[in-house]
């Protein structure tokens, strides 16, 4: 015992002293050491965040410079509060909150205490700022905007959050990121890398030399610019157009798959979402419930795409050998499901593909319908191929774009009504509603223009994306250079779109034809119902047009799809014309049309269901 | 036997692993007082320079202790020990005060520390009177004597002030329990310490009550058969009592601020979590920096002389006290538990060469020696890692002082010299 005493008591000291060790080297390590050393300090440098250009080099989006006060907490002396209160322009309660916030972050790291002064209020402040010590001057970049339109496309930046800081090591307190569009899509790309020098400090916060003899330092990476696919003078036009409506608008070049123009209405001006009042914009933006300017339309509705859909049954029918172009259907103001009429404004008589689509016959495209599901055996298969080619096109599922938000839309299938009827309780007559496009489909504006691109190239598309080239030259993600086809053979797509042509000639949208220019389009009025407080109305039919132009060589295709504008030529066809008149002609001819458009609004229309009485849809007054 | 010289006698890994410490330490004194990288290691005006002269004068020591006759030692434990029980005296008249404490003679070119010196001559003296042929360790008035021998200077150095040096001397109650002084006295110890702690952290009257709880326990579940002495137990819970009351009083009477500040970090006393981050920082300052630069250079550590907290000067006292922080920020857990293996390997091999010793006399100073440089490195380890509170000890080898490392040397090599003789002893 006497011999053994010490000898354990020097082997129970080491086992201490290792456990110890272990719990401060091993368990409490934190592996950031560079950052959250004490003796290390990190001094970036910025580099300026890119450029955003339009598809013809126009600039859209700079900089500007902003400033920000910074303060070290444990480097702050006594100070006069309330003179430097006055200078910031805040008071003294929120600076002492402020104060107290940036100490908790950290006493020895830079925190911001009042972003981005104007420059005037900098000019005041920073003559006097030597008497504030512990607090200084940091210059940053801030967005500026050499448009009003796009806002939902550009996105905006703002200052990295907490979650941010945990997932992405290379954000620093303070800096800022993109949120949405495309500002996030190509953050890395916009934003560079930073420059770090790593300085040595003593205890007394005295810079001693480089750390490391500046081996870890970098230099800044400057941030490239990017040219995006739209076309600045169409995007703007068009959201001029959509003052006073709500509603989406995408254009889209068929041979490339560029995206020309993506309007939502109502919109904003980009420039809010910057500098100091951005917050107070953004809750003013994001909490306006009924008419949603940051929800983007023109990637998120999924409307019933009604009409226009009729051309792809027609596709369909003709792929599966279902019908012929010369096939009839007569159509007597109307049709049956079993001994239900369902009604037609075409007029009646009998109907071939050519009239069909012109005058848009519901009856026509009930019968085609009914024969794509004949052809198989079963309602089950008929539908399985159904699906198939809609899909080919794009639709019912997301599109793949470099928009970092968007909807899948929705293309029925069998699984769905199977779900919704029971298996085997429901066959073509139970879906007809689809083959007008009413049903249960859904798309979103940006697909349906991608289907009309798909049709103006008879058979084929590119993956519609934003970014035209990184750099002035620089190349872009293959998956948009890559044809995608779909399942409808090339030769099917002349009689409909002969038929969308004639749309323009003698049918739906003769009211809206374009001087020497050829158009194929297809017009859409979409019922539609609103569910406020618990009760269902029936609002003002939604206007919808897809067109493409020219017929021969298409160089636009669109998708106009206006909540509320009643038929479809009556607002949607009015503005497709005059964005394609715009686009490839460059000028307006129809000055009348141009200055109705652009004054017309549709606010009566919206606000019906919140005036609490009844009220009439679908008035034919202008 | 006889054959063989001095060179075949004397145990060649303790004096490697000497050697390796030194060598150790003296790297890391290096890293931390290194201002000037292009300077000669030999710039004697470099604390690492001077260092170097200091561990070349231990070398001269060593030859020094190796050549005297074996016999010395023993025979002139006593006039050592007298000798520097007066220089301990003397510091009253002729000390050298440096940072607060009496405890130096200005020699010129050297400042010596006789408390030091005492450490070496102490562990003679009380090797030399236990292994007297006269000495009965189980006599009463013998253990009273032992005891004065650790106690005197103990006392003397207690006053310059230097509480850590005086703390040292009760290590030596090992050599008396390994020479069977009643273990029940180390119980006794256990039982004070324990006493101090609980009366800070709970008070008085909670140890009275706690105290009577026990008793009525040992009331209720003792065999039938079993008598009780009423008087003596009665008499332990008064002096517990009394103790207690007594810790309170010295706490808040004898105590200085700093002292009760130390102690309230230590036991968690202060409650309020500002206050108490408050004297972290002030008071606890010196150990938050160095658990942190230990901290900083987990598993692999940051590398030699890349240590970014030994570099800005953020441990105050690191090439001294707390020259343990930067073996663990430079070196890592690596380099850490090597130094604490390293250390624990060396004791033991100590206590493996003392209790081979024919001689009492070697065996007990063998026991001094370990006894001395054990505590050292429990109290300066356990300090500088974040477990005991502040007490200014050096590391035996590694921190820099002239004083320290030759004493520590001369320590060590008395030892190995009696063992190299431990043959011719037996006849």
């Amino acid at each position: 015992m006497k011999k053994l005493l010490l000898s354990s008591i020097i082997v129970i000291i080491g086992f201490t002293f290792i456990g110890r060790l272990s719990y401060l080297q091993l368990f409490s390590f934190s592996p950031n050491q560079t950052l959250e050393d004490p003796a290390i300090k990190a001094i970036y440098d910025y580099p300026e965040r890119g450029y955003v250009y339009d598809r013809n080099g126009e600039l859209m989006v700079a900089n500007q410079p902003a400033y920000d006060v910074m303060v070290i907490p444990r480097e702050v002396k006594p100070l006069d509060t309330l003179e430097f209160c006055g200078l910031l322009g805040i008071d003294k309660a929120s600076f002492i909150d402020k104060m107290k916030k940036a100490k908790i972050y950290s006493p020895r790291l830079p925190s911001v205490l009042v972003p981005q002064l104007s420059k005037e209020d900098y000019a005041r402040l920073q003559e006097k700022m030597r008497h504030f010590i512990g607090f200084y001057i940091q210059k940053r970049s801030l967005r500026y905007y050499d448009t009003n339109s796009a806002a939902n496309v550009l996105g905006y930046i703002s200052e990295v959050n907490e979650r941010d800081l945990e997932n992405n090591p290379y954000y620093v307190a303070g800096e800022l990121k993109g949120r949405t569009g495309i500002e996030k899509q190509y953050e890395e790309i916009l934003r560079g890398r930073k420059g770090v020098k790593f300085i040595q400090k003593d205890r007394f916060n005295r810079d001693i030399g480089p750390y490391k003899n500046g081996k870890l330092d970098t230099l800044p990476e400057q941030g490239k610019e990017i040219h995006i696919t739209l076309d600045k003078r169409l995007q703007e036009y068009g959201e001029r157009l959509m003052h006073g409506k709500r509603g989406g608008i995408v254009a889209i070049e068929p041979k490339s798959g560029e995206i020309l123009a993506m309007i939502s209405g109502p919109t904003y001006d980009p420039a809010l979402l910057v500098g100091r009042k951005r917050s107070r914009n953004y809750s003013k933006l994001h909490y306006d419930t009924i008419s949603k300017p940051t929800w983007d339309r023109s990637i998120l509705a999924e409307p019933s795409p009604g009409s226009p859909f009729k051309i792809m049954n027609a596709l369909v029918a003709l792929q599966e050998g279902a019908i012929t172009p010369e096939s009839k259907f007569r159509c007597y103001n109307g049709f049956y499901v079993g001994s239900k009429k369902k009604g037609c404004h075409c007029g009646g008589g009998t109907r071939d593909m050519n009239s069909g689509i012109y005058q848009s016959c519901n009856a026509y495209f009930a019968g085609t319908f009914r024969k794509i599901y004949e052809n198989f055996s079963s309602t089950d298969k008929g539908m399985d191929v159904w699906e198939k080619h809609m899909k080919s096109f794009g639709l019912g599922s997301y599109l793949g774009t470099d928009i970092p938000t968007g909807r899948p839309g929705r293309i029925p299938g069998k699984g769905f009504y199977d779900k919704w009827y029971g298996d085997g309780r429901w066959g073509s007559s139970t879906i007809i509603s689809n083959a007008i496009g009413q049903g249960e489909v859904a798309a979103t504006p940006l697909q349906l223009a991608n289907m009309t691109a798909a049709i103006a190239n008879r058979g084929y598309f590119y993956t519609p994306h934003i970014i035209k080239n990184v750099g002035s030259t620089g190349a872009i993600d293959s998956r948009f250079t890559e044809r995608r086809e779909t399942t409808i053979d090339k030769e099917h797509f002349e009689p409909v779109i002969g038929g969308m042509a004639n749309v323009y000639k003698y049918g739906t949208g003769r009211w809206v034809q374009v001087p020497d220019i050829e158009i194929a389009g297809k017009t859409g009025t979409v019922e539609n119902f609103v569910r406020i407080n618990g009760e269902r109305m029936q609002l003002t039919d939604h206007s919808v047009f897809i067109a493409f132009a020219p017929v021969d060589n298409p160089k636009i295709a669109l998708a106009v799809y206006i909540e509320n504008g009643y038929y479809g030529s009556r607002y949607a066809g009015h503005i497709a014309s005059l964005l394609i008149e715009k686009y490839v002609k460059g000028e307006i001819t129809r000055k009348d049309l141009e200055k109705r458009m652009l004054e017309k609004t549709l606010e009566h229309e919206y606000a019906k269901p919140y005036s609490g009485e009844p009220f009439k849809i679908n008035e034919y007054v202008w | 036997m006889s054959g063989r010289g001095l060179f075949g006698r004397i145990d060649w890994l303790t004096i490697f692993l000497y050697a390796f410490l030194v060598f150790i330490g003296w790297i890391n004194i290096y890293s931390t007082t290194l201002s000037d990288p292009n300077a000669s290691i030999f710039d004697f005006s470099t604390l690492y320079g001077k260092q170097l002269f200091f561990i070349g004068v231990a070398g001269v020591g060593i030859i020094f202790v190796l050549f005297i006759e074996t016999n010395f030692f023993e025979r002139f434990a006593s006039i050592f020990y007298i000798i520097s029980i007066f220089l301990l005296l003397g510091l009253f008249l002729f000390g050298k005060t440096i940072a607060g404490a009496t405890s130096w003679y200005d020699l010129g070119f050297f400042n010596l520390q006789p408390s030091e010196l005492a450490k070496v001559t102490t562990a003679l003296a009380l090797a030399k009177y236990l292994s007297d042929i006269q000495t009965d360790i189980k006599n009463r008035k013998h253990q009273l004597y032992a005891l004065l021998i650790i106690l005197i200077p103990a006392i003397l150095i207690l006053p310059q002030p230097d509480p850590g040096s005086s703390l040292i001397y009760f290590s030596l109650f090992f050599v008396l329990f390994r020479e069977g002084f009643p273990l029940y006295y180390l119980g006794i110890i256990l039982v004070m310490v324990t006493l101090f702690a609980a009366t800070l952290m709970f008070g008085t009257v909670w140890i009275a009550i706690a105290l009577g709880l026990l008793t009525g326990v040992i009331f209720v579940f003792k065999k039938k058969s079993t008598k009780i002495p009423l008087l003596p137990l009665g008499g332990i819970v008064i002096l517990s009592i009394l103790f207690s009351l007594s810790v309170d009083f010295i706490f808040e009477n004898v105590f200085e601020q700093r002292h009760r500040d130390r102690f309230a970090l230590w036991l968690r006393l202060e409650k309020d979590e500002g206050k108490l981050e408050e004297i972290r920082k002030n008071i606890g300052y010196n150990t938050y920096q160095s658990e942190k630069a230990i901290e900083s250079g987990g598993f692999f550590g940051k590398g030699f002389l890349e240590g970014t907290r030994t570099k800005g000067d953020f441990v105050p006292e690191q090439h001294t006290d707390y020259i343990f922080s930067s073996v663990g920020e430079e070196w890592g857990f690596m380099g850490t538990v090597t130094v604490i293996l390293l250390f624990t390997f060396f004791f033991l091999r100590l206590i493996f060469i003392a209790e081979r010793q024919k001689n009492d006399f070697s065996r007990m100073y063998g026991y001094g020696v370990i006894s001395i440089l054990l505590i050292h490195y429990f109290i300066n380890i356990g300090m500088v890692i974040g477990l005991l509170p502040t007490i200014g000890v050096p590391l035996p080898f590694f921190s820099y002082g002239g004083s320290g490392l030759i004493f520590f040397t001369m320590l060590l090599f008395i030892f190995l010299k009696l063992d190299s003789n431990r043959l011719k002893d037996g006849i």
